[in-house]
């Protein structure tokens, strides 16, 4: 990989980051009215001397430009606020509740993208006018089921079927590996389905192009076998747009998981952000919509990466 | 024969859409109960003569309350995906029209809001603004902002170097006509066929919000907050739950369809190039 296209990416990725961390920062300061009257209002009894407090603690007597250095310099520095409740720094939170998120979305990428590409492969080869409209209403239909509610019927469905069987909650892996991952079959199949719709559609026309191409002609003509064909020549170009959307997806499963946290019951960061909302608790709300974005960005810039390493015309 | 058959699919989309739009509009007027009228005693219900979708926890009938629900999504998506295709879509066009920082600047602030995952972006924008149906068509309209934004720059980037375009420039055409007559209408089918898709999309992070209470307030009928009552008394009767997700489900797929078999009829060369954003 060639150094100027590395730092060409790297000068994209921080304007990126930048810019999300000064929109990050102007949420708290774009609440209508008075910010700290409405953080206090959610439960205690507003007095001036509070909200003179509390807003010299948020720092937001100063010029605007100052108070987003001081905020900046003390997120690169690891703080990235304290919890107006607790009044702790809300990354001792945040770190708890990354894991469920992490694993639920980790998990969700590997069934999405892992078995999209078996089935887009195997999609490919029923071809002809009845085969393209049920693969593409199946397609459609997995992308258009509300994964809250696939997970609501699924919850459902084990309680009446399976009464023994606990659906809902977290445990830690390293306390109880069986019944984590226990918990984490529903959540998973209900975020990563949209997913799954998405890419084996993708995977299944990058095939089908792929299969149109001359080198496969070439290949087949002198001598590799269907499947080499299929599996070596047309399915590793088809992987590049391929990798792209995963990249893309991820940000779809990081949104999707608030929701489906939310079903199931997971205390990750999806929960986290929805009760700090219903609190008030802005800090809270900042920080956790900094380190899900970052995270998002971060994986974006490692597709890139991995997209320029597979095809070469990118780099240049 | 491929022709047709992609004829078929689009007619059948657009039949399927335009039953379910006019089934929420005329809502009113078609003679369904109350969707607010409470009636204690029959609190519960599964499907039967009277409420053939089976009534709430509140003894609501369901079957109305989702086609209510429907009109309040569709209210709400249709704003959101209309005031980002105005602001999107304008940004867009300007970006490829006037090129230079402009278009530098501008585009780098769309890939900042893209940057963000869209139902958190929109989350963002909720708990800015309070939760209600405006501040989710709002917090929609933001997110796909600037969606539309890169969608129209890349063929409206090509269409100004066209020779027409080129032509009707040094005839004295001005910018604005330039636009509005010779650019735009040849950016209709990316138009049509992504206001679609985004609406399907759309329908589903409504619906999200509403469940997650970040959206239509109770006791507004809404496909969302349906859910999520539901959710509650599931165990005594999943019917008001599972009914509302496959309201959600019809709508969403509907608009979905109906993009798709677009794309394929305006312009096969449109086929996969988008497809990876929902």
């Amino acid at each position: 990989m060639n150094t100027r296209f590395l730092i060409g990416r790297l000068i994209d990725l921080s304007f990126v980051l930048l810019g999300v961390s000064i929109v990050v920062f102007l949420m708290i300061r774009m609440i209508p009215g008075d910010a700290v009257a409405i953080m206090l209002g959610a439960n205690t009894e507003i007095t001036p001397d509070r909200i003179a407090e509390l807003r010299d603690r948020l720092g937001l007597d100063d010029p605007m430009l100052v108070q987003y250095g001081h905020w900046l310099w003390g997120v690169l520095h690891g703080d990235l606020g304290t919890s107006i409740w607790t009044g702790r720094p809300v990354l001792g939170e945040i770190s708890l509740a990354i894991w469920p998120t992490l694993e639920l979305t980790a998990l969700s990428v590997l069934v999405g993208a892992g078995l999209s590409v078996p089935i887009g492969a195997f999609m490919a080869q029923a071809r002809g006018g009845a085969a393209e409209v049920t693969v593409r209403i199946g397609a459609i239909a997995g992308l258009t089921i509300p994964s809250f509610w696939l997970g609501i019927v699924s919850i459902f469905a084990v309680a009446k079927l399976l009464p023994g069987v606990s659906a809902l909650g977290y445990v830690p892996f390293s306390e109880n590996p069986i019944g984590n991952l226990q918990r984490m079959v529903l959540p998973v199949i209900a975020l990563s389905l949209p997913m799954l719709a998405n890419l084996s559609r993708l995977v299944r026309s990058a095939m089908l192009d792929a299969l149109g191409q001359d080198y496969v002609r070439t290949a087949r003509a002198k001598g590799a076998s269907r499947r080499r064909v299929v599996y070596r020549h047309a399915l590793r170009n088809a992987l590049i747009p391929f990798i792209t959307s995963v990249g893309v997806s991820v940000g779809y499963l990081l949104g999707g998981a608030i929701v489906v946290e939310q079903v199931f019951a997971i205390p990750g960061l999806g929960r986290l952000v929805l009760g700090a909302i219903s609190e008030r608790n802005y800090p809270l709300v900042q920080a956790t919509i900094l380190v899900i974005t970052a995270t998002f960005v971060l994986v974006n810039f490692a597709v890139d990466l991995l997209y320029a390493a597979i095809d070469p015309r990118v780099r240049n | 024969m491929r022709g047709l058959m992609k004829n078929k699919l689009l007619a059948f989309a657009a039949v399927f859409v335009v039953v379910q739009v006019v089934l929420a509009l005329a809502a009113p007027w078609l003679g369904f109960q109350d969707p607010f009228k409470q009636i204690m005693v029959q609190r519960i219900k599964p499907p039967n003569a009277m409420n053939l979708l089976g009534t709430d926890q509140l003894g609501r009938d369901v079957l109305s309350r989702i086609i209510w629900g429907a009109r309040t999504s569709l209210f709400t998506t249709s704003t959101a995906v209309g005031l980002a295709l105005i602001a999107g879509g304008s940004i867009g066009l300007a970006a490829a029209f006037y090129r230079g920082w402009f278009d530098r600047i501008v585009m780098r602030l769309m890939d900042v809001l893209f940057a963000f995952p869209i139902l958190l972006l929109a989350i963002g924008v909720i708990a800015v603004l309070g939760p209600n149906a405006w501040s989710a068509a709002i917090a929609i309209a933001i997110v796909y902002t600037p969606i539309f934004a890169r969608l129209l720059r890349g063929p409206a980037l090509v269409l100004c170097e066209a020779e027409y375009v080129l032509g009707a420039r040094a005839v004295g055409a001005s910018d604005v006509r330039i636009i509005f007559s010779h650019i735009l209408p040849n950016l209709i089918s990316v138009i049509l066929v992504q206001t679609s898709i985004l609406l399907s999309a759309a329908i589903l992070v409504e619906a999200s919000l509403s469940f997650l209470g970040l959206g239509a307030q109770p006791p507004t009928p809404s496909l969302g907050l349906m859910l999520s009552e539901g959710r509650n008394f599931l165990l005594l009767s999943p019917w008001p739950a599972v009914f509302a997700g496959i309201a959600i489900l019809l709508l969403s797929f509907g608009f979905n369809l109906l993009g798709d078999a677009l794309r394929d009829t305006l312009d096969p060369r449109l086929r996969d190039a988008e497809g990876a954003r929902r």
